[in-house]
């Protein structure tokens, strides 16, 4: 709770900060402000479950745990806006309390206990990121990148508050813990279909938000118009949030509609898993590569769903915790790589990165490490990832989707394998000789996103259970 | 005799309202769909919220709830703001293009 009042009131300070004329305090400010609010948020872990705002949100374990991905993924990709930063002179410190505000309504989406609550986090997540996606002001792939977002995003909430208004119809009830009675107990029967009716459009319009297919089609434009800054929190923070509030909304409000649902998630995994590989082999930007692979990740979460028990915790809610963890620390370190590539090469390309090895062994390194945790080798975060929901999946009987997303992830590893063929095999262009410029604290954050990367290959036990 | 608004409200059998709100919702999607101009595509959407408002409002009325009621106020001021950077990011498309039509946004294609 504390973590949402503090990021609001902090977030308006650092908005006066903007006030100064030297934007250098900007960064370290956001960096400390994220800092205190992560130690507040771990201060609730050990405290019992907690409702607030007459019963609006709920602190507990689960939104907890996925309020510290939010922040942490924020926290450790703060320090590679350096550049952005000194491109942009005007405006700075409203990016930065953008990026403070839309986290306010990411752990609504993940703390949420209304309806309501689900749909306003939804909305402060989503603007902000409209905004961002359009930061490049001049830019005319920005421009066209935030429009995309803008529209696509404004239509699925339409959809989502339509299915909103269909459940409210059949069940009465915003509570999540009352629609989750009133579709276990129905006073009237006949109102079955406009509940099922409601129950798709909702999925339909959190399906767009976390990019599942067949809503993901806005998504690889979107990531490749975005400044790449702003395209790697969309890719980790949006989605760790998103298939939090997913869980959280089939757990506690539908548990018993899951014979409807159920199937729909299954086909809905089947393709996303499918369109995201096999889009992503034919790419010839890394950028756009990754936004495929955000696509098919979100394949992989969709399996936590399909493996769910009932509660917000056990195999499937860990497993998407873990997952979701190790997805973001991986997809940060890849877009920080490619964003400092890009800052001085001016490429977005495989062929950008030619070289990479012998100019910048460490840059090199962390995309490699970065590009075997996505593909799930062992030894990385990604490998226990895959295992925990495949074994949740497996546990729960779904052997056949279990196979398709194996073969899958096969695939994954061709594409995730160009990017260090590049860096390890190719000569440079002449051009591409010199050494891109890396900051020391730039330095330091990328060896902890690798540090973290393998402590979770290695020792998965540490959170595997926590929650 | 004077009614209240739930009762004026409760003149007309719920079931119009769902026959309206969904016609409304329909009207809104295709044109999502189908229009090319960023600012009818905007207005369909805006007729979409607005068909979920009628929706809301309907069935609150009918079951005496008021909770139906304070969702569409929240709804009419997310929309506000989501009205307000649309417009902006619509007015920064025309500024680059000196055109609205969403054709012209091809440059990001696979």
């Amino acid at each position: 709770m504390a973590s949402i009042i503090l990021l609001s009131v902090l977030g308006i300070a650092n908005l006066f900060l903007g006030f100064l004329r030297s934007n250098r305090m900007l960064l370290p400010a956001a960096m400390v402000i994220l800092l205190i609010v992560f130690g507040a948020n771990l201060y609730d872990w050990n405290a019992p479950a907690q409702s607030y705002f007459n019963n609006m949100l709920t602190i507990d374990r689960f939104s907890v745990a996925f309020t510290g991905i939010v922040v942490l993924t924020t926290l450790l990709l703060l320090p590679f806006s350096q550049k952005y930063v000194r491109d942009n002179e005007a405006n700075l410190a409203e990016y930065y309390s953008l990026l403070l505000f839309s986290l306010v309504g990411a752990i609504m989406m993940v703390s949420y206990d209304n309806l309501l609550m689900l749909f306003v986090g939804i909305e402060i997540l989503s603007i902000s990121m409209y905004v961002v996606a359009g930061s490049d002001k001049r830019n005319v792939r920005s421009n066209e990148a935030s429009l995309k977002y803008f529209l696509m995003g404004s239509f699925a909430t339409g959809i989502l508050l339509f299915g909103i208004a269909l459940v409210y119809g059949s069940t009465g009830a915003f509570q999540l813990s009352e629609i989750g009675m009133a579709v276990t107990n129905p006073a009237n029967d006949s109102l079955r279909p406009m509940l099922y009716i409601g129950i798709l459009l909702m999925l339909i319009g959190i399906g767009f938000k976390v990019s599942a297919a067949p809503f993901h089609y806005w998504t690889p434009d979107v990531y490749e118009g975005t400044p790449t800054f702003f395209a790697a929190f969309m890719s980790t923070v949006v989605k760790t949030a998103g298939f939090a509030a997913f869980l959280k909304l089939l757990v506690q409000a539908f548990p018993a509609a899951q014979g409807f649902w159920i199937p729909t998630i299954v086909a809905m995994c089947a393709l996303t898993l499918l369109i995201g590989n096999v889009g992503a082999v034919a790419q010839q930007s890394v950028k756009r590569m990754l936004a495929y692979s955000s696509i098919s990740h979100a394949g992989y979460l969709l399996i936590g769903l399909v493996a769910f028990n009932g509660e917000l915790s056990g195999l499937s809610a860990n497993g998407i915790f873990f997952y979701s963890l190790a997805y973001s620390i991986a997809t940060i370190a890849a877009f920080a790589v490619l964003k400092l590539v890009h800052d001085q090469r001016q490429r977005e390309d495989y062929d950008g990165l030619n070289g990479l090895a012998r100019t910048n062994p460490l840059l090199a390194f962390v995309m490699t490490i970065a590009m075997l945790s996505l593909a799930g080798i062992p030894l990385t975060g990604g490998f226990f990832g895959k295992f925990f929901l495949f074994g949740a999946a497996v546990d729960k009987g779904y052997i056949g989707l279990v196979v398709f997303a194996v073969i899958m992830s096969m695939v994954g590893i061709y594409y995730y394998l160009r990017p260090i063929i590049a860096m390890y095999m190719k000569p440079a262009d002449n051009e591409a000789d010199t050494p891109i410029a890396v900051g020391g604290f730039q330095s330091a954050v990328l060896i902890a996103l690798v540090v973290l990367t393998v402590v979770l290959g290695v020792l998965p036990g540490l959170v595997s259970g926590v929650l | 005799m004077e009614q209240t608004i739930p009762e004026v409200i409760r003149t007309v059998p719920l079931q119009y309202y769902v026959y309206f709100a969904t016609a409304l919702f329909a009207i809104g999607v295709t044109g999502v769909l189908t229009r090319r101009n960023a600012i009818i595509i905007f207005m369909c959407i805006e007729l979409m919220l607005n068909a979920t408002n009628v929706l809301l409002t309907a069935f609150s009325a009918y079951r005496a709830d008021p909770n139906g009621q304070v969702f569409v106020f929240f709804i009419m001021a997310v929309a506000a703001a989501e009205v307000s950077v649309g417009l902006g990011i619509i007015v920064m498309i025309y500024r680059n293009f000196q055109n609205t039509d969403v054709n012209l946004l091809s440059r990001l294609k696979w």
